[in-house]
C-alpha cells in the first residue's frame, strides 16, 4: 500500500505511468489506502447540465448508507454502488474493475450501479494508460470486496446473535445463517454493517480462486444498452448552461507565435461571439496548450467556420527546420554510430571480431498519431475561484493539476468529472485540451466547450515517435546467434518534459528493446540521440511499436538465412525457458512477481502456430504465413498472421491468430476484444501508418491522408486464445498490438519474398 | 426558414444554411447519440438515415435538408431496443462506443435496402464507417445476426 514503491514498480516497465518525475522530479503521493472514509473536498455546485453526463447523475459512495472505503457503498434498498476510478476508452474497465470488487462481495452484479469516479487522490492511481488497471487494483478492489462481505457477516452475526463462523455470504447479495435457516438482504443489513468497526486486515479473508463468480468469467459491457442507444456518455457529448464553444487554431509548428492577427471576416461569420489569443508555452511544453488564437461562437460549426476565416501570420521558430525526409536520414546514420550502452551480457565486441558469418539489418518505423474517433474535447466552467472541468481525459488528476496550475489556483479548486472516451490510445492522457477550455472559460466568464476537429487532432497530436533500428548478429554454422547487437534511436517521449532530453528512459528501453527473449550468450543493445521537433507522447504500447517491428523481423531474416522454417527457428531461437536476466530498475519484488519467463513466450507461439496450422500450407505465390512474438505489459504474446498479395501488391489478411498468456484475467470478454481490436490497430500501423512533417508541419489532416484500417483492409478473423493461468495479472489493452505489424510483414516475406524493412506496407508498394 | 422531419418531429431552423445538419441535431437540438468525427464524410461516425437511407450528416447543410425525414440513433427505439441495436448488445459490438451509432445506423440502412447481406455486401456497405477500436468482426457478426432475427 506504499506509495512511493508502487510507482516505483511502474517505472519498470511501464514507461506511461510514471511521467510525474519528470514534471516534478520526485514520484507522486497518491495514496491508495483501504477503508479510510474520505469527505469530499469539493463544495462546489456545479451549473444543470444539459444532457445528462454519467458523473453528474450518478449517487455517490459517500450517501450509501454503507460505505466502508471510497470504492463501494450499500444502500437500504440494496443497490450496490461501485466507483469505476480509472477511465473507459473502450478497456472495458467500467465492466472488469467493479466486478472483481463485486465477487468478492458476493454481490449480485444485476444488482451493482456503476459510478465513474471524479479525479481525486483517494482512488489512488487514475492515470488509465501503460495497461495496468488490472494489474494495480486487482488486489485493493478484492481486499475492498471482502472487507464489505465480512462487515455484512459480522453485522447479521451480531443480529442473530450468533457466531461470525456460522454465517456466511451465501446465497449472493445477502447473509445466511444455515442452521437456523435465517437470512438478511445487502440492503437489510446496510445500517447495521455500517456501525461494524472496520476488520483488521489479517481478518479479511480473500476467496479462493475456485470460488469465483466473476472474475475469469465472460461479461458483456456494463454500459452496453446505452452506447448502443446512443445516450450522452462522452466528453463531445457534455452541455453545460449558458456554454460557448471554441475552436483554435494552433501554430502549425511547435513552438510559433502568432506574428499577427486579423479576424474581421472571422467577426462576420453568423454565431460568433469573439477571438482570443492564447499565449505561447514556456518550454517543455508538455502539457501547456500549444497557442494561438481561439474563436469562441455559440455553437461549433459557427466557431470551426470562424476559425477558418481567420488570417493569421505566424513566426514558425526554430522547429520550421524540421523535414521527415532528412530526419530519417540523420536516425539512420545515428543507428549506424556506437550509441548510449543500455544493456550487455557476454562480450558481443570479441565475437563478431572473430568474424564468420555477420548479418546485419536496419529498420525504420514513422510517427504515427492516434486518431481516436472522438477528437480531443473537454468543458471547463471557470466561477470565481472554482473550476469544473468535465474532460475525455485519461488521467483527471493531472487535469486538476494543471487547470489549476494554468489558472493559479490550487487543485482543490478544480473539480474533474471523467466522461466516457471515444477512444484515446495514450492522446488523452495529456491535460493541454482541457487546460484550453480553463482558459478560455475564465476569459469568456462562461462555460467554454472546446472542441478539436479532426484536423487539429492529426495536425497537433502528442505523435508517437519515429524510429530508426540497427540490428547485427553474428551466426554459428547452424544459423544460430552467437552475438547479437541492437541499437534504436528515436526522438524521446521525455522531450516533451524536458527540452534538452534526446535518450530514451530507461522505460522506453523496457518497451522491448533493453533485453531480447532470445538464448544468445553476447548481446547488447544501445540507443542513440535524437532531437525532438513535434510533441511526443505515448500510443498504444508505445516504443514496443518499432522495437518489436526490429527484433521480430530480424528473426525472421535470421531464419530465411539459415534455410530454416521461420516458426521452428523462432522456437529455438526462443529456447526450452528461461528467465530473461535485464538492466535492475525499480524494486526487485516486481522482477520476483513478474520474472520474464521464455517458458510462456514460447507457450503462446506454439498456440498460435497450431491454431493457424502452421506449416499445413504452402507459401509462396501469393500466400504466405508469418508470426512475431513480443512481451509487453508483463504480457505474452504471439500472433500468426495470413496474408494473400495479388499481382498488384494488393494484401488481403485472412486471418489473425493471437495466443495471450496475460496470468488472471478478469474479464476474457474484454481481453478477447481488446486483442481483436489490437489486430486491426497493428494493421493499421503496418499498412497506412505514417505522420511527416514539412518545414515543421504535419503533411497529414484527416482520414483521407492519414488511414486507418476500415472493414474491408482489417484482418476478416481475429482469433484469440487466452492461456488459462493462475499467474498475476498483466496488462492486456496495449500487447496485442506490437507482434502485428512484424508478423504481417514476415507474411508478406513468405507470401512474395520482398522484404519489408521501412513501415508503412503504403511505402513498398503494398496496399 | 427550413424545415425537416427529425425521428417524426417537425422543425425549423433559420440559421446558418451552410451549417451541417450534423451541428444542428448536436448543438442545436442537443441530440447528441450522432457523433463528429472526420467533418468530411470520411468516417461515418455522424451517419444518420435521411428518408431511410444512410446519409453523412457532417456534410450536408441544412440549405438541403428542406422537406426531408432524418431519424438519427435516437429515434430508432421508441419502442424498445431496434433489433440492430439487440444484435449489437449481444454480440457485445462496443469497445468506447463512439462510432457505434453511426455504425448501427448504416447497417439499417444495408439491412432495409438488403436483408440478407453477404460478407462482400457488409464489407462494402459497411467500409465508409471507421472504427479505431477494430470492432469490425463484431460488427459483421451483429449484421448477421440482425438479418437472421428479422427474416
Amino acid at each position: 500500500m506504499i506509495t512511493g514503491d508502487k510507482v516505483a514498480q511502474e517505472e519498470i516497465t511501464i514507461e506511461n505511468v510514471s511521467r510525474r518525475h519528470f514534471l516534478q522530479g520526485m514520484l507522486g503521493a497518491s495514496a491508495f489506502v483501504l477503508c479510510v472514509r474520505t469527505v469530499p473536498t469539493f463544495a462546489l455546485t456545479p451549473r444543470s447540465v444539459a444532457a445528462a453526463n454519467v458523473s453528474m447523475t450518478s449517487p455517490t459512495v459517500d450517501t450509501a448508507a454503507f460505505h466502508p472505503g471510497v470504492y463501494v457503498g450499500i444502500q437500504s434498498d440494496g443497490t450496490v454502488l461501485i466507483v469505476a476510478h480509472r477511465t473507459e476508452m473502450g478497456n472495458g474497465v467500467r465492466t472488469s474493475l467493479p466486478r472483481i470488487l463485486a465477487d468478492e462481495l458476493d454481490a449480485d452484479w444485476s444488482r451493482v450501479t456503476v459510478i465513474q469516479g471524479d479525479g481525486d487522490e483517494k482512488y489512488g492511481s487514475q492515470d488509465t494508460d501503460g495497461s495496468h488497471s488490472v494489474r494495480e487494483f486487482f488486489d485493493p478492489l478484492r481486499e475492498a470486496g471482502a472487507t464489505a462481505r465480512l462487515m455484512l457477516i459480522r453485522a447479521a452475526a451480531a443480529q442473530w446473535g450468533v457466531p461470525e463462523a456460522e454465517c456466511a455470504a451465501d446465497p449472493v447479495h445477502m447473509v445466511s445463517h444455515k442452521t437456523s435457516n435465517r437470512k438478511l438482504g445487502y440492503g437489510e443489513l446496510a445500517v447495521l454493517a455500517a456501525k461494524q468497526p472496520l476488520p483488521k486486515k489479517e481478518d479479511v479473508k480473500l476467496k479462493p480462486a475456485s470460488e469465483w463468480r466473476y472474475i475469469g468469467k465472460p461479461a458483456p459491457g456494463y454500459d452496453v444498452t446505452e452506447v448502443c442507444a446512443g445516450k450522452p456518455l462522452f466528453g463531445m457529448d457534455v452541455r453545460v448552461d449558458g456554454m460557448l464553444y471554441a475552436a483554435v487554431a494552433h501554430p502549425p509548428v511547435l513552438g510559433g507565435k502568432v506574428k499577427s492577427v486579423d479576424d474581421s471576416a472571422t467577426m462576420k461569420v453568423l454565431g460568433v461571439k469573439k477571438t482570443i489569443p492564447i499565449d505561447p508555452f514556456k518550454p517543455p511544453h508538455a502539457f501547456q496548450p500549444l497557442g494561438g488564437v481561439a474563436v469562441i461562437a455559440d455553437n461549433t460549426w459557427s466557431a470551426f467556420k470562424g476559425r477558418n476565416e481567420l488570417k493569421i501570420e505566424w513566426d514558425n521558430g526554430a522547429n520550421a527546420s524540421y523535414n521527415s525526409e532528412e530526419y530519417k536520414k540523420e536516425l539512420k546514420h545515428t543507428a549506424r554510430q556506437p550509441g548510449k550502452v543500455v544493456f550487455s551480457a557476454g562480450n558481443p565486441d570479441a565475437e563478431f571480431a572473430k568474424g564468420g558469418k555477420i548479418i546485419e539489418a536496419e529498420y525504420y518505423a514513422p510517427h504515427l498519431a492516434h486518431a481516436s474517433m472522438e477528437p480531443p474535447v473537454a468543458v471547463a466552467d471557470v466561477q470565481s475561484e472554482k473550476v469544473t472541468v468535465w474532460s475525455a481525459t485519461q488521467d483527471p488528476v493531472t487535469v486538476r493539476e494543471q487547470v489549476a496550475k494554468a489558472l493559479g489556483l490550487k487543485k482543490e479548486d478544480v473539480v474533474c468529472h471523467v466522461t466516457f472516451l471515444g477512444g484515446a490510445f495514450g492522446r488523452k492522457s495529456m491535460a493541454d485540451f482541457s487546460v484550453e477550455a480553463a482558459m478560455l472559460s475564465k476569459k469568456t466568464g462562461r462555460p467554454v466547450k472546446v472542441v478539436w476537429s479532426r484536423e487539429d487532432d492529426i495536425k497537433f497530436d502528442y505523435f508517437h515517435s519515429v524510429a530508426a533500428m540497427y540490428i547485427k548478429a553474428s551466426l554459428n554454422e547452424k544459423g544460430m546467434p552467437k552475438a547479437w547487437l541492437q541499437r534504436s534511436v528515436f526522438p524521446p517521449i521525455s522531450s516533451t518534459f524536458d527540452k534538452d532530453a534526446v535518450y530514451g528512459s530507461a522505460g522506453e528501453m523496457s518497451l522491448g528493446w533493453d533485453v531480447i527473449p532470445f538464448d544468445v550468450p553476447n548481446f547488447r543493445s544501445e540507443n542513440g540521440a535524437a532531437v525532438a521537433h513535434v510533441r511526443i507522447g505515448w500510443l498504444r504500447s508505445v516504443a514496443n511499436i518499432y522495437h518489436a517491428f526490429a527484433v521480430q523481423t530480424f528473426a525472421n531474416e535470421l531464419a530465411y538465412a539459415a534455410n530454416r522454417d521461420a516458426y521452428d527457428y523462432l522456437l529455438e531461437l526462443i529456447g526450452s525457458g528461461h528467465v530473461v536476466k535485464g538492466p535492475q530498475h525499480g524494486p526487485p519484488e516486481i522482477a520476483q512477481k513478474y520474472p520474464y519467463d521464455t517458458a510462456r513466450l514460447r507457450r503462446v507461439a506454439e498456440m498460435a502456430a497450431e491454431k493457424a496450422n502452421w506449416g499445413k500450407t504452402k507459401s509462396g505465390q501469393g500466400h504466405g504465413m508469418g508470426i512475431a512474438v513480443h512481451r509487453s505489459f508483463l504480457t505474452y504474446v504471439a500472433s500468426v498472421v495470413e496474408v494473400e498479395v495479388d499481382d498488384a501488391g494488393t494484401v488481403r489478411i485472412p486471418h489473425v491468430y493471437t495466443a495471450v498468456d496475460a496470468g488472471i484475467v478478469a474479464n476474457p470478454e474484454m481481453v478477447r476484444s481488446q486483442f481483436e481490436g489490437a489486430a486491426v490497430f497493428g494493421t493499421s500501423v503496418a499498412r497506412t501508418g505514417e505522420i511527416t512533417a514539412t518545414n515543421g508541419a504535419i503533411d497529414q489532416s484527416n482520414f483521407s491522408d492519414y488511414q486507418v484500417a476500415r472493414m474491408n483492409d482489417a484482418p476478416v478473423h481475429v482469433d484469440v486464445q487466452i492461456v488459462e493461468s493462475t499467474a498475476p495479472p498483466a496488462g492486456v489493452g496495449e500487447p496485442g498490438v506490437p507482434p502485428i505489424a512484424p508478423a504481417i510483414c514476415n507474411a508478406i516475406y513468405a507470401a512474395t519474398g520482398k522484404r519489408v524493412r521501412e513501415l508503412p506496407l503504403a511505402r513498398n508498394g503494398f496496399a | 426558414m427550413v424545415q425537416l422531419k427529425v425521428n417524426g418531429q417537425l422543425q425549423s431552423f433559420d440559421g446558418d444554411p451552410e451549417m451541417p445538419l450534423l451541428w444542428y441535431l448536436r448543438d442545436i437540438l442537443g441530440m447528441t447519440g450522432t457523433k463528429f468525427g472526420c467533418g468530411m464524410a470520411l468516417c461515418g461516425a455522424c451517419t444518420v438515415l435521411s428518408n431511410g437511407k444512410a446519409i453523412r450528416s457532417c456534410t450536408e447543410p441544412m440549405s438541403k435538408v428542406e422537406g426531408l425525414e432524418i431519424t438519427t440513433i435516437e429515434g430508432i427505439s421508441a419502442h424498445g431496443p431496434h433489433p440492430v441495436q439487440k444484435a449489437w448488445a449481444e454480440v457485445n459490438v462496443p469497445q468506447c462506443g463512439y462510432c457505434q451509432p453511426g455504425q448501427i445506423m448504416q447497417a439499417i440502412s444495408l439491412l432495409s435496402s438488403n436483408p440478407h447481406p453477404s460478407d462482400s455486401d457488409i464489407d462494402d456497405e459497411m467500409s465508409g464507417n471507421i472504427c479505431r477500436c477494430g470492432t469490425y468482426q463484431r460488427i459483421r457478426a451483429a449484421i448477421k445476426q440482425a438479418a437472421k432475427e428479422t427474416a
